[in-house]
C-alpha cells in the first residue's frame, strides 16, 4: 500500500488551493493511497521496455503557421471577469511578496 | 535598510565567486507561442488575446512553428545539442499574471542543451561560459499594482492585469555554474548578457530591447573560500534588466555575501529584488513549499521531433556570429584595438561598414563617423544613425574635401546642412556659398594685408620662428571667412617671406 500521510494531503490541498476540513484530510489520506496503488498496477503490465507516454495518440510536430488569427476585443476578453477597470482585469491585492 | 557589505577588494581577497544566469528572451514572432493572437508590444490592454491566452475552459493550444524554429536557432548559435525529441510540461502555480494557473514550459526535456559561448571582455580576455539548456515557454501577463503609495506591491489595494503579454514565446537560457572569473565576475556578467542580447538580435529572432523586457536576466551569485571547490549557498537576483544593472547587481551580491560569510554567518538561499536607485538588493521570499510546481507533461500538446534535416536547414540560415564578424571587420579595416573598440562602443560599426561598401576608405569612413557624426549625435542626444547621414553623402563629402573643393571646417558646415535636410553635400555647398579659395592671386592679396597688419610677427617668421606663421594664417582665414585652404596659405606665406619650413 502506498504511503500518503495526512500532511501530504494537506500540502497538496494547499498547493492546489483546495480548502479541506480535518475530516476530509483524514479520509482523503486513505483514499489517495488506494488511488495511487490502482494507478501503480499499470506497472505490472508495462515493463521497463515500454516507454512512458503523455498522449494517447502517436502524433508529433503538430504546428501552426505564424500568422495572426482569431483575437478577442477587450470587451469580449473581459466579459467573464468578476471585476475590471481600464480594460484590465481587476484582482484582489496580492500578498506582500517582498 | 541596507545590508552590510565588504569592499569588493576585501571580498576578492577571501572568496571566489560562482555565477549563474537565467536569461529570458522574448521572441519576435507575429503570434503567440500557443495561440494565433498577435505578439505585439504597447497595444491597448487585453486587445491581443484570445481564449487560449486567457486559459478559458475547453481551449486547445497549438504550437507556433516559427517560435520552435527561432528556439532551435538560438540553441545552434549557443553551440547546443538540439534534442531530437522533446515535450512541453505544465509548471503549476497560482498567480494572477498566469490565467491558466500553470505556465506551459519545458521541464526535463529542453529543446537545446549542453552548449557554450566565448565571452570576450574589453581587454580581450576570453571566458568560456557553458550553457546548461535553452528551453521554450510562454510569458506571463503584466500586473499593475494600484492604490499603494509607491505603485509597488506593498500596500496595494488591488491589481490590474493586462494579458497582452501572456503567451508571448520565451526562450530561457540557463548557464552552468561559472567559476574562475574572480574579480572580473561583475564585468563578465555584463558581457555575458550583452553577448546573448547581441546573438538573438543578430539572429533576428528577438527585438532584444532590454528596456521593453525583451531580454531579462536573473543572476545567481555564491561565494566559496579562496581555493575551495564546494560551492557556497547562492542568492538569485531577479529581473535585472539593463546591462549596467547586471554588473552592479553581481558586484553588490558578492560584497553582501562576503560580509555575511566573513562575520561567520550563513547566506540564506532566497530570491533578491534589485533596486536600481540604491544599487542594492533586498530579500524576496525564501525557497518554500510554494516552489513545488508539480511539473507534468502537457497533455494538450504533442512531442516535438527535430529531424536532422530540419535542424541542418535552420543551421544553414544562421548569420555570421557577431564576435566573428567583429574580428573579420577589424582585420579588414586595419584599425587598432582602441580605434575599433571606440567604433563598437559608439555603435557605428554597421554604419562604417556601409560607408566603406559605398566607396570610402576605412580611414575616411572612421574619420567621418567618429570625428564628426558621433559628436553631433551626442549633442542632439540621438543615436548616430538617426541623424540621417547616408553613406553616399559621406562618400560625396569626403570626395569634395579630397578634391580640394572644401576644407575640413567648411566640410563640417556642409555636414550640418546635410543633417538639417538641406540636400546632398554638393547642393548644401552651393546653397550656402561655401567655396574654397585656392586661387593664389586672391590668397596672396589677403596674405599681404595680414603681414602688413602684423609686421612684428612677420619679422619673427623671417628670423626663423616658423611656428609664428599660425597668426598670419589665422588672419588670412579670417579675411576669407574660413574659405581658404589653410595648408596652401601657409606655403604661400613662407614662400613670400623666403623661409624654408
Amino acid at each position: 500500500m502506498a504511503e500518503i500521510t495526512r500532511d501530504d494531503v494537506a500540502h497538496l490541498a494547499q498547493l492546489a488551493r483546495i480548502e479541506m476540513s480535518a475530516d476530509e484530510l483524514d479520509r482523503m489520506a486513505g483514499e489517495l493511497a488506494h488511488i495511487v496503488d490502482a494507478v501503480k498496477s499499470v506497472s505490472e503490465v508495462a515493463g521497463p521496455d515500454i516507454p512512458a507516454t503523455s498522449h494517447p495518440i502517436a502524433l508529433r510536430n503538430v504546428f501552426r503557421e505564424d500568422s495572426v488569427g482569431h483575437v478577442l476585443t477587450p470587451t469580449e476578453a473581459l466579459s467573464g471577469a468578476p471585476d475590471a477597470a481600464d480594460d484590465r482585469f481587476k484582482v484582489p491585492a496580492i500578498l506582500d511578496e517582498e | 535598510m541596507s545590508d552590510p557589505t565588504l569592499s569588493f577588494d576585501e571580498a576578492m581577497e577571501q572568496f571566489d565567486p560562482v555565477l549563474g544566469f537565467e536569461v529570458h528572451v522574448e521572441l519576435n514572432t507575429k503570434t503567440k507561442m500557443f495561440s494565433s493572437a498577435p505578439n505585439a508590444f504597447g497595444d491597448h490592454p487585453n486587445s491581443n488575446v484570445n481564449e487560449v491566452d486567457l486559459g478559458l475552459p475547453g481551449v486547445l493550444p497549438v504550437v507556433n512553428k516559427a517560435a520552435v524554429e527561432s528556439s532551435i536557432k538560438i540553441g545552434l548559435a549557443l553551440n547546443c545539442e538540439i534534442a531530437e525529441y522533446c515535450r512541453f510540461a505544465r509548471k503549476n502555480y497560482f498567480y494572477p499574471d498566469t490565467p491558466k494557473n500553470f505556465q506551459t514550459s519545458q521541464y526535463d526535456e529542453p529543446i537545446a542543451h549542453d552548449g557554450w559561448i566565448d565571452i570576450e571582455l574589453e581587454d580581450g580576455e576570453v571566458f568560456r561560459v557553458e550553457i546548461e539548456r535553452a528551453h521554450m515557454e510562454e510569458d506571463a501577463g503584466k500586473l499593475t499594482h494600484m492604490g499603494g503609495a509607491t505603485g509597488r506591491i506593498q500596500g496595494a489595494e488591488y491589481s490590474l492585469v493586462d494579458y497582452n503579454r501572456a503567451g508571448v514565446p520565451l526562450v530561457e537560457i540557463v548557464t552552468k555554474p561559472i567559476v574562475g572569473a574572480g574579480r572580473r565576475a561583475p564585468e563578465l556578467a555584463r558581457a555575458y548578457v550583452s553577448a546573448i542580447r547581441e546573438i538573438v538580435k543578430n539572429l533576428g529572432v528577438s527585438d532584444a530591447r532590454m528596456e521593453r523586457g525583451n531580454v531579462r536576466c536573473d543572476a545567481n551569485v555564491s561565494l566559496m573560500p579562496k581555493g575551495a571547490t564546494k560551492f557556497g549557498i547562492r542568492s538569485e537576483t531577479k529581473n535585472v534588466n539593463s546591462l549596467r544593472s547586471v554588473e552592479h547587481a553581481v558586484r553588490h551580491e558578492i560584497q553582501r555575501h562576503a560580509a555575511v560569510l566573513a562575520s561567520g554567518g550563513k547566506v540564506t538561499q532566497e530570491t533578491r529584488h534589485w533596486h536600481e536607485d540604491t544599487r542594492t538588493t533586498t530579500a524576496g521570499r525564501p525557497k518554500s513549499d510554494a516552489d513545488d510546481y508539480r511539473y507534468f507533461p502537457e497533455p494538450d500538446l504533442v512531442p516535438i521531433v527535430a529531424t536532422r534535416e530540419w535542424v541542418e536547414s535552420l543551421r544553414a540560415q544562421l548569420p555570421e556570429p557577431p564576435a566573428e564578424r567583429r574580428k573579420r571587420l577589424k582585420a579588414a579595416w586595419g584599425y587598432s584595438d582602441p580605434e575599433f573598440r571606440d567604433v563598437v562602443n559608439a555603435g557605428v560599426m554597421d554604419a562604417i561598414e556601409e560607408t566603406i561598401a559605398a566607396g570610402a576608405t576605412p580611414a575616411a569612413a572612421r574619420k567621418w563617423w567618429m570625428g564628426e557624426i558621433v559628436g553631433r549625435a551626442k549633442v542632439a542626444d540621438v543615436d548616430p544613425g538617426e541623424l540621417g547621414v547616408t553613406s553616399e553623402a559621406i562618400v560625396e563629402l569626403n570626395g569634395l574635401v579630397e578634391g580640394g573643393k572644401l576644407n575640413n571646417k567648411m566640410a563640417g558646415q556642409v555636414l550640418d546642412g546635410v543633417i538639417a535636410g538641406e540636400g546632398t553635400p554638393t547642393q548644401v555647398m552651393e546653397a550656402r556659398g561655401l567655396v574654397l579659395v585656392s586661387d593664389d592671386g586672391a590668397l596672396l592679396e589677403a596674405i599681404d594685408s595680414a603681414l602688413a597688419a602684423q609686421p612684428d610677427v612677420a619679422e619673427k617668421i623671417r628670423g626663423g620662428k616658423v611656428q609664428a606663421v599660425g597668426a598670419i594664417v589665422g588672419g588670412v582665414m579670417k579675411a576669407t571667412r574660413g574659405q581658404a585652404d589653410a595648408g596652401r596659405v601657409r606655403e604661400l606665406i613662407l614662400e613670400k617671406l623666403g623661409v624654408n619650413a
